[in-house]
């Protein structure tokens, strides 16, 4: 069984996010990339899922589709534990054209992982779409990954409780938290190792690119917190009625 | 001249800091006020490699470079530098002594364990009359043919009770002074070694730190590490590698400081405003950073010359000596930026000042540095 693991190269969590060209692009200077939050847990379960399953599992490749800059975000998943890395060499222009490229290599792959959205954009649809092109079974929201007995068994929250479901291979998992507790610390010997793990780079395939950013916009600032006295109740029914407009 | 990291060092800190502040900081208020060791974060932090991150890979370390070491020190000591000196001392006083000048006997059958982290070493050079005067060592080590025999004690020994490999310094030839030293690697298990108790210290409580007693301890002569007489040279040489990851434990210890003043000055209000718009703290947190910042670089450098294979003995002296003096200066100037808060145990701010104080006495006190650096400047 081989593992692909899908992962997005993005702004780490704490950047300050500023734009440019008039409001249409995303301003990159001076940020530090990580790989994407949901897609490192879901690296990281397939990293236990090797670890605990005997021979079952093969092998595990992360891949990404972007520039040389994002190369040290891959090593970074081989330091990790990733037995091997492909960057599929373009620009992820956006989730169609993304899941485009996905689609190539991950047809040799048994379970693919996808993180449930990035956090850069969070468009949360490339692992729907990468599924679509494959046509392998989907599933989303999921929360745990095991295999028993040769069979793969996930739970994803729904309303009110937890479903169960079984699936067969191959299939495309879109993770949420929960999948795994916390991301892997890479150890010294995973960092030294990962430059001499092979790092594949593949040439993107043509594909359509099928949206276009017009503009963006921050979030208006927080407004400052007001404090209530504890016993006035009724000021605080006032202010959340009408300045808040909440209720 | 280059001041970029390599992918490797970034991805180095970044596992240092995702552990501190991931694991350490969890419990470390708790350890401190309990002197409690941190066993389960030793293990962990052995399982990453860290405890023996500068040991070569044929000897099972973590075949890492010095820079890379001090910017790991640094991100664990700005949160727990009782981690840091446990970490210190297993790797740049025991792992570095023992793989530089020991035999290949010695390296396989005790470097390998130490720098896989299984085993905890401790370094045994002060003694109650022999601090910073190392050359009167009291503790002899008598020659009796095929082995030695060990009698006397070692003070203020960090690791004393979790360590199972000591490095002992002893006297063989007393009229030889300090040409007469001779340093033994000793099996803590060893018939007549006896603990002093648990230290109460001021700072970096989560250490454990004893005195030692040795009474006729029997060694085996291929335990002694280098030529007979070599005890005090290993011991000085041993001691220029161990002050960089001191240095840069202190540069910890008042970044840690100075991250925690900087947050508190952005949240906190006086007079109606926070405290980063009082020129006053402003200029504090000014000062603070230029002093970090300088400590950084001074380690760094030193531990650059190290990777080099160029001299580092003065660098490191600079930078221990700077960078203890800094820590005392920025954390103590952080307390006075939280004001009472800073006072209090919650804060942190108070235990990174106690933990500093230790930065400016333990290997090699700032003023020893002082004449390290003076005597390399003003020698003929």
């Amino acid at each position: 069984m081989k593992i692909l693991v899908c992962i997005s190269n993005v702004p780490d969590t704490t950047t300050k996010i500023r734009f440019k060209d008039d409001n249409t692009a995303f301003d990159t200077t001076g940020v530090q990339w990580i790989i994407n939050p949901w897609d490192e847990l879901a690296l990281t379960r397939a990293i236990e899922l090797k670890e605990t399953s005997g021979e079952a599992i093969e092998k595990i490749t992360v891949v990404s589709v972007g520039p040389k800059t994002a190369e040290p975000t891959i090593r970074k998943a081989l330091a990790i534990g990733a037995d091997d890395a492909i960057r599929i060499d373009a620009e992820p222009k956006d989730a169609y054209f993304v899941a485009a490229q996905l689609a190539v290599v991950a047809k040799d792959y048994d379970i693919v992982l996808n993180g449930i959205e990035a956090c850069d954009y969070n468009g949360s649809a490339v692992g729907g779409m990468l599924s679509e092109f494959l046509e392998y079974p989907s599933v989303s929201a999921v929360s745990k990954l095991e295999i028993e007995n040769g069979e793969i068994k996930v739970s994803r929250e729904i309303d009110g409780g937890t479903e169960v479901l079984t699936t067969q291979l191959p299939f495309v998992a879109i993770v949420q938290k929960g999948i795994a507790k916390e991301p892997r610390i890479p150890s010294m010997r995973g960092i030294m190792m990962a430059r001499k793990k092979p790092l594949n780079i593949v040439e993107a395939v043509e594909a359509e690119v099928l949206t276009e950013f017009e503009s963006f916009e921050l979030p208006p600032a927080k407004a400052a917190c007001k404090m209530v006295d504890a016993e006035n109740v009724k000021e605080l029914v006032d202010l959340l009625h009408n300045e808040a407009k909440v209720i | 001249m280059n001041f970029e990291f390599t992918e490797e060092q970034l991805m180095i800190r970044k596992a240092a800091k995702d552990y501190a502040e991931r694991e350490l900081i969890q419990d470390v208020l708790e350890r401190d006020a309990k002197a409690e060791y941190p066993t389960r974060h030793v293990k962990n932090l052995a399982e990453l490699g860290f405890m023996g991150m500068l040991v070569d890979h044929k000897y099972d370390g973590g075949g890492m470079d010095a820079v890379s070491y001090v910017l790991a020190m640094e991100e664990i000591s700005k949160i727990d530098s009782s981690l840091g000196v446990i970490i210190s001392v297993n790797n740049s006083l025991v792992c570095y002594g023992i793989e530089k000048y020991g035999t290949e006997e010695q390296k396989e059958k005790y470097l390998k364990p130490l720098a896989r982290g299984e085993k905890i070493g401790a370094f045994l050079l002060s003694e109650p009359e022999a601090g910073s005067d190392a050359t009167s060592q009291k503790t002899t080590a008598k020659d009796k043919g095929d082995h030695y025999i060990i009698n006397g004690v070692k003070n203020w020994i960090t690791s004393a009770n979790t360590a199972s490999t000591y490095v002992v310094a002893a006297q063989t030839y007393p009229e030889k002074r300090h040409h007469g030293i001779n340093v033994f690697i000793v099996d803590r298990n060893s018939q007549g070694i006896s603990l002093g108790p648990h230290e109460d210290k001021m700072g970096m409580r989560s250490s454990d730190t004893h005195s030692v007693m040795f009474t006729d301890v029997k060694v085996p002569k291929e335990n002694r590490i280098g030529d007979d007489g070599f005890g005090f040279t290993f011991a000085m040489k041993t001691l220029e590698a161990g002050r960089i990851g001191i240095a840069a434990q202190a540069v910890g210890i008042a970044a840690g400081a100075l991250d925690r003043a900087i947050q508190y000055s952005k949240e906190r209000k006086a007079f109606g405003k926070v405290l980063a718009k009082h020129q006053a703290i402003a200029f504090k947190i000014s000062d603070m950073a230029v002093k970090v910042e300088n400590a950084r670089n001074l380690c760094l450098k030193a531990a650059w010359l190290k990777d080099q294979g160029k001299p580092f003995g003065l660098a490191s002296a600079m930078a221990k000596q700077y960078a203890a003096d800094i820590a005392m200066e920025v954390t103590t100037e952080a307390v006075q930026i939280f004001g009472g808060y800073g006072y209090v145990k919650e804060y942190h701010v108070e235990r990174l000042m106690r933990e500093a104080k230790l930065t400016q006495i333990y290997e090699g006190t700032s003023e020893i540095q002082k004449i390290v650096i003076s005597r390399a400047l003003l020698k003929d």
